[in-house]
């Protein structure tokens, strides 16, 4: 069915030759090689934090590598911006389109090389026309002259790939492009990928999904940990040999021991629902326990975190904390039920970085150091000497700006902010994403040591070695439901992979 | 950031003495006491007004309604004291501050509620409230005499040797200084608007908190307004007209940043003397009102050149994670 690779189609259009990058502290890629073909499909797998955003963005200019080379043709190139790697032909299409909502389809196609007409003005009419038979070409039943805000998600897609033909791409990048749309779309979607494929385009196509993998790539290429692990033809290979080659590691990480004695319930979910992001949610949660959600990024563990905390409001389900039924209707509502909640993010939703460290430890709990309305800053004082004590937290004074903290110890404030609340459950989503190893070791460490103190850990993590190496108990969601629970004698890595891709179930 | 903030506040004070210094070698008798304590008198409208725009602008938002709604509960002040010339000043001045704190409430509640931006649902209540007062009062003024001679001379009566005009600031300054250092609201102010999505972590009601805020604006506004009818003994239409760009002026000289979570009192009060010395001085030592204009815009460019300078090197301090100190 489909057309055999022509004998001129085997010299690479694009490659990478052991290209490294670094970033303060991690190193995203070490060495990896990715060859790409005209008129084939190649699969780029692995792991969240495998690498693969970061090749993306290395292939479109965002990024420039720290070692290695680029080939275009067997050509070096530098690419070193979005329109160098344009002019190379290279164009991607993100998981959310890059598009500008409020202008026109055929602006949206053109932006930056529409056609010209006299003293260098936009020619509209051709610019429209040639936006037109573009979206002919591709089957995409879209008017030119719409507003790009109209257009459904796939629609959006659609132009993307448009804009893709028409800067004259010889290589296209999906990254994830089937994760927003419908069955019907992602079928039109393949339809679109076998077209590029018939014009010769290489393309580069990420995916979690292994279906999907299956049916329109022609070959693969796994990454794990930033390096480059195997490559072939996907007719050579099962869904078994991927999954091994994304997780099969050597376990070089070492995680604190622990003999975890669990105690009694402290939290249960029942039956939460929310109309868009997760539907039957339920899982009870006991003291000392450290609990584990695993799942694709995406799959709604955080929006269900973010629910239990009253960041958002389920549309059912109940939750009871020490056999209690609890509303939860706002963050202070969970922090006053002994909920505390350590976003992914914590940049953005973790410190002020302005306001000194003291006054960013006592902000959840200044009912406790008030007295109607009034700050008693002793108690304040004495609050935050002690939690910053406690995680060994070196500072001038605590009044220094936490904005002129090292990152490390801009967590240890933010982890004592939360521990001064004096908390029941502590709900730490992706603890130790872009952190080093060493700064990882101590989170894992003192996650360890709250559990031990009694406290209730929900662990939410993509990182397979962390969840086996932490977690007393896991749980996997996909697509937003709870698709397992495992005990520890029964985690290992083929298991959670699987069970969170779906693998081996009937849809 | 606190010794970071006072030593700005330190280099505002001592532009402000240099500005004094430099006037006075023209003209000596600027730097008499009883001239300053004038200055200070004249600019207490300007500081009232600048501390309630600086704990809106903490809170990541702008009120730019502060004019019109002084000059409506100016006006229904003025026509209350037609109607009831022997109200007592002190159910005058509660209404003037229960009324400017209601038409502030307008403001936090559409932001609150309805998610609207600041600059929008204040220009359009900026607007709103100017013309109301074009339909209580059908556009006619209310005149010195017409207004009782107690309302006139309350802000200019003295006490202890100064204006209750400049009393009224002081007390202003004090408990707002205390507001803000010493409650749990202050605290959430500053909290809100140096990052909005942690302080919603944190439990904090972000738009609970900016709807305190525009109260707060608005309160004080509102006594702001009658005590400038009752000092001008005039109340119509456009008083203080524009007068809420030079409140968020002296707000941005006072080191407060328009991005939100950084700003004081001291900041709100410096930048409004620091503008008010301009206004006071530059005609005195026959300087052109045009000059006046240059160099206040001069002044603003500078404290904001100044404040994106000092808040860099945090951002750049974050990056810093693989520091083995970490």
């Amino acid at each position: 069915m489909q057309p055999q690779p022509k004998a001129a189609a085997q010299s690479a259009i694009l490659s990478l030759d052991a290209v490294t990058k670094e970033f303060p502290g991690v190193r995203a890629l070490s060495e990896v090689s990715l060859t790409l073909y005209p008129g084939q499909v190649t699969a780029l797998i692995g792991e969240n934090g495998a690498g693969k955003s970061t090749v993306v963005k290395i292939l479109t200019g965002i990024y420039q590598p720290d070692g290695g080379r680029i080939l275009v043709e067997g050509k070096p190139v530098t690419l070193a911006n979005a329109q160098a790697a344009a002019a190379h032909g290279i164009t991607a299409i993100h998981q959310e389109t890059v598009l500008f909502d409020e202008l026109s389809v055929a602006e949206n196609i053109f932006l930056g090389h529409a056609p010209r007409g006299r003293f260098g003005l936009i020619d509209t009419k051709a610019m429209v026309a040639q936006a037109r038979d573009i979206l002919t070409e591709i089957e995409a039943p879209i008017d030119p002259t719409t507003r790009l805000r109209d257009l459904s998600i796939a629609s959006k897609h659609l132009v993307a790939i448009a804009r893709a033909l028409s800067i004259d791409a010889r290589v296209v990048i999906m990254d994830e492009p089937t994760a927003a749309l419908s069955h019907k779309e992602i079928n039109e979607l393949y339809d679109l990928v076998e077209k590029l494929k018939a014009q010769g385009k290489a393309i580069l196509f990420i995916s979690h999904k292994f279906d999907e993998i299956f049916r329109i790539a022609d070959r693969y290429a796994v990454f794990r940990d930033g390096q480059f692990v195997g490559d072939g033809a996907i007719q050579d290979v099962t869904q078994g040999e991927l999954v091994q080659m994304m997780v099969g590691r050597a376990v070089d990480q070492i995680f604190p021991k622990r003999s975890p004695r669990v105690g009694d319930e402290v939290l249960k979910v029942v039956g939460y629902d929310h109309p868009t992001e997760f539907a039957d949610i339920n899982f009870t949660l006991r003291r000392g326990e450290i609990l584990g959600f695993y799942g694709l990024i995406g799959a709604g563990r955080s929006e269900v975190m973010q629910a239990l905390y009253g960041i958002t409001k389920p549309g059912k389900g109940a939750v009871r904390i020490d056999g209690q039924v609890r509303v939860i209707r706002s963050p202070a509502d969970a922090v006053a039920h002994g909920i505390v909640y350590v976003p992914e993010d914590r940049g953005r939703q973790g410190a002020i970085t302005a306001l000194p460290i003291y006054q960013n430890v006592t902000l959840p709990s200044l009912h406790r150091t008030s007295r109607n309305g009034f700050l008693r800053l002793a108690h304040e004082f004495a609050l935050a000497r002690d939690y910053t004590a406690r995680l060994d937290l070196r500072a001038a004074s605590l009044e220094t700006a936490v904005g002129n903290l090292s990152g490390g110890n801009q967590q240890k404030v933010v982890i004592a902010k939360w521990l001064a609340t004096q908390p029941k459950v502590i709900i730490l989503d992706e603890p130790t994403k872009g952190i080093d190893i060493g700064s990882k070791a101590a989170v894992h460490e003192f996650m360890a040591e709250l559990a031990a103190q009694g406290l209730a850990v929900i662990m939410v993590s993509s990182e397979i070695p962390e969840v086996l190496g932490m977690s007393d108990r896991v749980i996997v969601m996909r697509q937003g439901r709870i698709v397992a629970e495992l005990g520890k004698d029964e985690m290992t890595p083929e298991t959670l992979v699987r069970r969170a891709a779906g693998i081996g179930e009937t849809e | 950031m606190n010794r970071y903030l006072q030593s700005r506040e330190v280099i505002l004070s001592a532009a402000i003495l240099m500005l004094i210094l430099l006037i006075s070698l023209r003209f000596p008798a600027f730097i008499a006491p009883a001239n300053l304590a004038n200055v200070f008198n004249d600019t207490s409208p300007l500081m009232i007004l600048a501390i309630g725009q600086m704990i809106v602008i903490l809170t990541k938002c702008i009120d730019l309604s502060v004019a019109a709604t002084l000059a409506l509960t100016g006006m229904v002040v003025s026509l209350l004291n037609i109607a009831a010339p022997d109200l007592p000043l002190v159910v005058t001045i509660m209404i003037a501050l229960s009324l400017g704190a209601v038409l502030g409430m307008v403001n936090g509640l559409l932001v609150w509620k309805l998610n609207i931006p600041p600059i929008v649902v204040t220009l359009g209540t900026m607007t709103i409230y100017r013309g109301v007062i074009f339909l209580i009062s059908n556009g006619k003024w209310v005149n010195a005499h017409e207004m009782s001679p107690a309302f006139k001379a309350l802000p200019r009566h003295v006490f202890l040797g100064f204006p209750l005009l400049s009393w009224f600031a002081l007390a202003v300054i004090v408990i707002a200084a205390v507001v803000m250092t010493r409650t749990t609201l202050g605290r959430a102010f500053y909290a809100v608007g140096g990052n909005p999505h942690a302080s919603v972590y944190t439990g904090l009601n972000v738009g609970r908190t900016q709807f305190w805020a525009f109260t707060i604006s608005g309160a004080l506004a509102g006594l702001t307004g009658y005590l400038w009818v009752s000092r001008y003994a005039v109340a119509y239409v456009d008083i203080a007209g524009g007068f809420e760009l030079d409140v968020v002026a002296a707000c941005v000289i006072g080191g407060i940043s328009i991005a939100g979570g950084i700003g004081s009192v001291g900041g709100a009060v410096l930048g409004a003397l620091f503008l008010g010395v301009i206004k006071n001085a530059l005609p005195v030592i026959n300087i052109s009102p045009f000059w006046q204009l240059a160099i206040s815009g001069t002044a603003i460019i500078i404290a904001v050149v100044l404040n994106s300078r000092a808040n860099r090197p945090p951002g750049r301090i974050i990056l810093k994670q693989s520091e083995p100190a970490a």
